[in-house]
């Protein structure tokens, strides 16, 4: 609050919300507490957040406790999976787990990419709304819907006519050979992938799409009076000037790719054992869990599947810490530029 | 108006929701996913015939286990029977319910539904990925006549835990002493080799759609379904086909007195027409009932299933229990199941 010039001396400007405990000028009593009340009841759930994710740890590190005492660390990197022996390891569930949401979000972020590009600066304005409802309802689609389409749609097709190419062509590159090697059985891991990408696609897209024309039109006006390209405005000025919300969405994207259940269930292939080919069936965190918790008999048994859920949660925390920090690494590096 | 009515129809939500409560002696029970179809359908008819209603809640056999345990259900339901030194550790009893059994399905091109015979042996070599291919010198040898193509084998097993597997891997485990020594037998195991399905039909369909797979399932499923089974060659080594009849036979063949605490697989059962990979779904129930009058409500109604329940097991597809073993049962309950004060509860 300050004087403005131009104005008389004694008339102030309240440029900012009032804090705790300034009244507004001309504003007495009944307002007052409700301002207060309200302002409570946000904190509140605010701190709602805090105390369930809290919560969530708690209880999952209590819930594993017996697995976390009987194999230590070494739950991390044994690929033994045998609930007769009770014998649990957990490295071909985290391996599936990464490797799908690489796949993922290798396919969907460019794609994604293009399509709100598109969206936003190429696209004529009649097809804009369509499209983008389009998008905003294949988000919508339940992911059992995904998987089951997975299933009997797109694995059919996928092992009639993708997969036997792909084993001779790529299958054939030294190097690549062990990537696409072993029978096409439609589903695996690469599946599980491509399922994947599709289900992240709307997700990133509708953010990119969003942020995008947050855009000031100026901007991106004078960067084309200057003669630039639609690539060059794109990639100097509209990404830039985007790019929390771009890795925000990415991220968004992610989280469902490391969360997501049934749609990889049906896909993936469902097998503990651990294989360099994409072809191969394997298995995820999500889709464990989903297989195994309801018949899961044994404290051992049942605690090392708890554990697969906190490592679950130590991943998408580690995760989103990482993009925070290459978030703030970028911020950075621009100050330095200019 | 528009209070009056909501008033109004407030007013016979709670007349409903007091009428309810005042008749309540619902019987509550959880587990295995394998009986339900045939639990609710039991459970319609009880209550349409005597009002009193049974919730079952499918959630798997571990979860009717945990829930039986915590005393939060008044029975559990498990595919897979407890060891008499862990019903002894709950204080639990068990008691069949309900038998059904595993067969095996196929896919193999030129090969037509029920062609190929099978011995535990092979079908254990198989899940064990020692042998490879349909043309393996040990299945030509039990399939003259039937051209079987030079095509490799695809194994389709269940991904989640499940009553049907421990029913498929018990029977593999006694059929083969390599199988016994690697793998072993639960509701889940360490594969060696194939891919997971989830349910049964996620099986069905993996087998339906990959050339040269074969896989298990539940046989009320196979035959609804019409999926290709093959034949197998029993105990007695003669070559039977699933059926209600072949599963009878197993179940009558089986010994359940010489069972302690009823702990029977009723796999690799002696008998020429007995199919070897028959099994029964388990009722658990705790010994000392606290509170007996809702305990002999739950006895009653497995009581009238079973006097009243066979027909409609048979439209389902499952096989009821004989009745020598019902009696045993009846048995069983008046040893076992006791109130507060030590006395039978029925």
């Amino acid at each position: 609050m300050s004087a403005v010039p131009g104005l008389p001396a004694n008339y102030d400007i309240a440029i900012s919300v009032p804090r705790n405990g300034v009244t507004p000028p001309g504003r007495t009593g009944g307002g007052r507490w409700k301002d207060q009340a309200f302002e409570w009841l946000t904190r509140l759930f605010a701190l709602l957040v805090f105390s369930i994710l809290g919560a969530i740890l708690v209880s999952l590190v209590a819930g594993s406790m017996v697995s976390l005492e009987r194999y230590g660390v070494a739950f991390l990197w044994s690929d033994e999976w045998d609930p007769v022996k009770e014998q649990f390891g957990a490295l071909v569930p985290i391996f599936g787990t990464l490797l799908t949401s690489f796949i993922a979000l290798a396919i969907g972020v460019p794609v994604s990419f293009g399509i709100a590009l598109f969206l936003t600066e190429l696209s004529p304005t009649w097809l804009k709304r369509p499209l983008g409802t389009a998008i905003e309802l294949l988000a919508a689609i339940p992911s059992i819907i995904y998987g089951m389409w997975g299933l009997f749609v797109f694995a059919p097709l996928f092992q009639a006519y993708v997969q036997p190419h792909l084993i001779a062509t790529l299958g054939a590159v030294p190097g690549l050979a062990r990537l696409f090697e072993g029978p096409p059985l439609g589903i695996g891991m690469l599946t599980a992938g491509l399922i994947l990408s599709i289900m992240v696609i709307p997700f990133i897209t509708a953010v990119m799409r969003d942020v995008f024309e947050l855009v000031p039109p100026m901007l991106k006006e004078s960067a084309y009076a200057l003669g630039g390209t639609t690539w060059e405005v794109v990639w100097r000025v509209v990404l830039p000037y985007t790019k929390v919300g771009v890795v925000g969405g990415v991220m968004l994207g992610l989280g469902r790719a490391l969360g997501e259940t049934m749609a990889v269930t049906f896909v993936i292939g469902n097998a503990h054992r651990l294989s360099a080919s994409l072809m191969a069936p394997g298995n995820s965190i999500a889709s464990a869990l989903a297989n195994e918790f309801t018949e899961a008999v044994g404290d051992s048994y049942f605690a090392a599947l708890i554990e697969l859920g906190l490592i679950l949660f130590a991943i998408t925390t580690v995760v989103l810490a990482a993009s925070k920090l290459l978030l703030s690494r970028l911020a950075r590096r621009e100050g330095t530029r200019t | 108006m528009f209070n009056v009515r909501r008033a109004r129809a407030l007013g016979l939500a709670a007349g409903v929701l007091f009428s309810v409560s005042a008749l309540a002696v619902d019987i509550t029970g959880a587990g295995a996913t394998f009986p339900y179809p045939i639990y609710a359908k039991w459970a319609d008819a009880y209550k349409k015939q005597t009002g009193v209603g049974m919730n079952y809640q499918s959630i798997g056999s571990g979860g009717g286990i945990k829930q039986i345990t915590a005393k939060t259900v008044q029975f559990g339901a498990s595919d897979m029977p407890m060891k008499p030194d862990e019903l002894e550790k709950y204080g639990l009893m068990q008691f069949p319910a309900i038998m059904g059994g595993d067969v095996i399905v196929y896919n193999v091109k030129g090969v037509p539904p029920g062609a190929i015979t099978l011995t535990g042996s092979q079908i254990a070599d198989i899940y064990l990925g020692k042998i490879k291919k349909w043309n393996d010198a040990a299945i030509a040898k039990q399939n003259p006549g039937v051209k079987l193509p030079d095509q490799a084998i695809s194994v389709v097993h269940r991904s989640d835990g499940s009553g049907t597997t421990f029913i498929f891997v018990n029977y593999l485990s006694k059929v083969s002493d390599e199988w016994k020594a690697k793998v072993g037998e639960g509701t889940s195991v360490a594969w060696p080799t194939g891919v997971g399905g989830k349910g049964n039909e996620g099986v069905a369909s993996y087998v339906q759609r990959i050339d040269g797979a074969i896989g298990y399932v539940e046989y009320a499923y196979a035959k609804q379904n019409k999926l290709a089974v093959a034949k197998m060659v029993n105990r007695d080594n003669q070559v039977v086909a699933a059926g209600e009849d072949t599963f009878k036979a197993a179940a009558a063949g089986a010994d359940w007195t010489k069972a302690p605490g009823m702990y029977l697989v009723l796999t690799d059962q002696a008998g020429k027409s007995s199919w070897p990979m028959t099994g029964a779904s388990f009722i658990l129930m705790h010994k000392q009932q606290e509170k007996a009058d809702i305990a002999k409500e739950v006895l009653k109604f497995f009581d009238w299933a079973f006097q009243n329940g066979d027909a409609m097991a048979s439209e389902l597809d499952y096989v009821p229990m004989p009745d020598n073993v019902v009696a045993l049962i009846k048995a069983a309950w008046k040893q076992q199941i006791k109130d507060g004060a030590g006395k039978p509860v029925y």
